[in-house]
């Protein structure tokens, strides 16, 4: 299985290559990737330089054109691709119906991936994609059991790329607007979740706490670290009780599935956190390389080394294992 | 103006939910009518008996019916509830997820408020392949719905004009997960909620709804004051979503204000006394945090607790 890295800047994407990453994916410095964080991503010249010193050393680079085009500014999002593939990337991470129709109409010998955000969680809607598009492979979203995978493989033509470590959304990726509803920012449009800058943390009554765009997300005795406020990680209350209603702040981690994933027949594994940095793509990376290592060789996987690089220093399987349900 | 009517997205009892549609049905000033369990395939066995006479029953009184697709399809069953959706060849399907698009693929159909567009190309691109009618996510910004609306001028545009907003879909049931119930075995405890389960921050303010698999808005989406400009853009329907409240009344309020038979502040004032479980917003619309509520007017705002700095340009 090919194991597909995050970089956010030059730095990481160097990081990446020598800690043992088949491919790189990263994003133009601007709101048509879905993690438009300020001082992160690449411009054009960063993009073409990285492409050739990932080419010199066998690595594959991907780029993420995967907001959605803001109506009226579609030209913006088009040079994307172009650019990208004048840089001659190995290949591009769409999610935009009208995108991939440009892309597929001008640049018919780009290779195309679907991405996460376009949602294609079953076999008929990843035809779609491929027949439509041709596109060649398809990020599966965050919300599949490794069986349903398995099932899916089957059934499509393309290749599958599926998340194995990192943040994890618990909503569908690229059908939600929590982020806006509380900040006006969002993925699909801007390429932003829980935006830093409508973060605030305060001090009331002797507890820390954590506010998205005016609303509380958590509340943290003094002392105890106070996470991130990601909209949908957060502390909230009902009728019923309070408490993570949707998630706690947990990261995913697939390490120990991987077999499971081979077996399943999927053809690439993606490490999640363009927005992270250098320590942890090091990390990351070259965890998830001996453990793909070690299931080539048919030795064991050691699983639970990348806590310290997890959100709330816990970790996840997500909906791989069937318990969501 | 055009009226729509969106689909209940809550489980309401079997009975309620068939007498609930023959009132529209003989009662509401609604052109059309988007039907069907769009949100959790387990609840369609529970309505599947009554569809046929509430469809029966629309049509006789002139409406038009877009049975709708689910948001989410993931499991073989939901799929093959799909193929079978596709087939009702003599309505217009109203597809929420692409899963069923190919089949509808240069026949006639709608594109519901959970397909991803965001621009005229990807109008342009379903208008090609047989989109009628587009009702456009709720998270658009005014900018965006005038320059849709003129990309596809033979396609009627529909706008999420009154309700709570849908915002999120998971393949986890929130419902289940509070009552510490597996999603297989929930017990259907959402039908306890039939207007969705507040969600409230630890501050105690109102944020957000839950509808099992749905995550909704705490505030309701009120349009009204905006249909001048929005029919200036092109929009040529109001989407009105069924909430816990007499949503005849509402509708007639709607179309009232729409004909110029009542000013919308004073539409807004009936509005809130129909269903006072929710204020109103429309911060979306005019590219600001969705739950803020902004003025177009004079009209007076009704908002939480909390005010989003609003730049002025904006108002």
């Amino acid at each position: 299985m090919e194991l597909i890295c995050p970089a956010g800047t030059p730095a990481a994407l160097k990081t990446a290559i020598d800690a043992g990453a088949d491919a790189i994916y990263c994003g133009f410095n601007d709101e048509t990737n879905a993690r438009n964080f300020p001082g992160l991503n690449f411009s054009r010249d960063e993009l073409r330089e990285a492409i050739a010193l990932a080419h010199r050393r066998g690595v594959k680079i991907l780029v993420a054109i995967n907001t959605f085009p803001r109506a009226g500014a579609v030209s913006l999002w088009h040079r994307a691709v172009d650019d990208a593939v004048a840089a001659k990337a190995d290949a591009l991470i769409l999610a935009d119906v009208g995108l991939l129709e440009y892309a597929a109409s001008r640049h018919p010998a780009q290779r195309l991936h679907v991405s996460v955000q376009a949602a294609a969680a079953n076999a008929d809607a990843i035809g779609f994609y491929t027949e439509t598009f041709g596109a060649r492979r398809v990020v599966l979203p965050r919300v599949l059991s490794v069986a349903e995978i398995a099932a899916i493989v089957r059934e499509v033509t393309c290749e599958t790329e599926v998340f194995v470590f990192g943040g994890l959304c618990v909503m569908a990726e690229g059908r939600c607007s929590l982020s806006s509803y509380a900040t006006g920012q969002s993925p699909n449009m801007q390429g932003v979740c829980s935006p830093a800058s409508h973060v605030a943390y305060e001090q009331e009554n002797g507890r820390t706490k954590s506010r998205l765009g005016g609303f509380t997300i958590n509340s943290f005795e003094i002392g105890e670290a106070a996470g991130y406020p990601t909209l949908c990680k957060g502390r909230f209350t009902t009728k019923y009780g309070t408490g993570y209603i949707f998630e706690d702040p947990v990261s995913l981690d697939a390490a120990t599935l991987l077999t499971g994933l081979r077996d399943a027949g999927v053809t690439a594994l993606k490490i999640e956190g363009r927005q992270r940095g250098r320590a942890y793509v090091e990390g990351v990376v070259r965890h998830f390389r001996q453990a793909l290592n070690a299931l080539d060789s048919g030795r064991p996987i050691d699983a639970g080394q990348l806590t310290p690089f997890t959100e709330g220093q816990a970790t996840t399987v997500g909906a791989y294992r069937k318990t969501w349900r | 103006m055009q009226l729509s009517l969106g689909p209940v997205l809550y489980n309401w009892a079997p009975e309620r939910w068939r007498d609930f549609y023959f009132r529209i049905a003989d009662e509401a000033p609604v052109d059309t009518v988007a039907i069907g369990e769009i949100v959790c395939s387990k609840r369609s066995p529970f309505i599947a008996p009554h569809l046929p006479a509430v469809v029966e029953r629309l049509r006789a009184a002139g409406k038009q019916v877009l049975p709708g697709s689910l948001i989410l399809t993931s499991l073989p069953r939901e799929r093959r509830q799909m193929a079978d959706l596709v087939n009702t060849e003599e309505l217009l399907v109203e597809v929420n997820d692409l899963t069923c698009l190919k089949p509808l693929i240069g026949r006639p159909h709608a594109i519901g408020p959970f397909i991803n567009i965001y621009n005229e190309a990807s109008a342009a691109f379903h208008a090609q392949r047989g989109a009628t009618r587009i009702c456009l996510p709720p998270e658009l910004p005014m900018s965006s719905v005038a320059a849709i609306a003129a990309a596809v001028p033979n396609v009627l545009i529909d706008i999420f004009a009154f309700g709570r907003v849908p915002l999120a879909i998971s393949a986890r049931c929130y419902h289940a997960r509070l009552h510490k119930l597996t999603k297989d075995n929930c017990q259907f405890v959402c039908e306890r909620d039939p207007d969705g389960l507040m969600l409230r921050t630890l501050d105690g303010a109102d944020f957000l709804t839950v509808n099992g698999v749905q995550t909704l808005s705490s505030t309701c989406t009120n349009l009204l004051g905006d249909a001048n400009a929005l029919s200036e853009a092109g929009v040529g329907s109001f989407r009105l979503s069924p909430q816990d409240c007499d949503m005849v009344a509402v509708i007639s309020v709607f179309r009232a204000a729409l004909d110029g038979r009542e000013d919308a502040e004073s539409g807004t004032r009936r509005l809130a006394q129909l269903y006072p479980n929710a204020p109103f917003s429309n911060g979306f619309l005019h590219g600001v945090a969705g739950f803020v509520s902004v003025a177009p007017d004079a009209r007076s705002s009704r908002q939480h607790g909390f005010r989003e700095p609003i730049e002025p340009h904006m108002l």
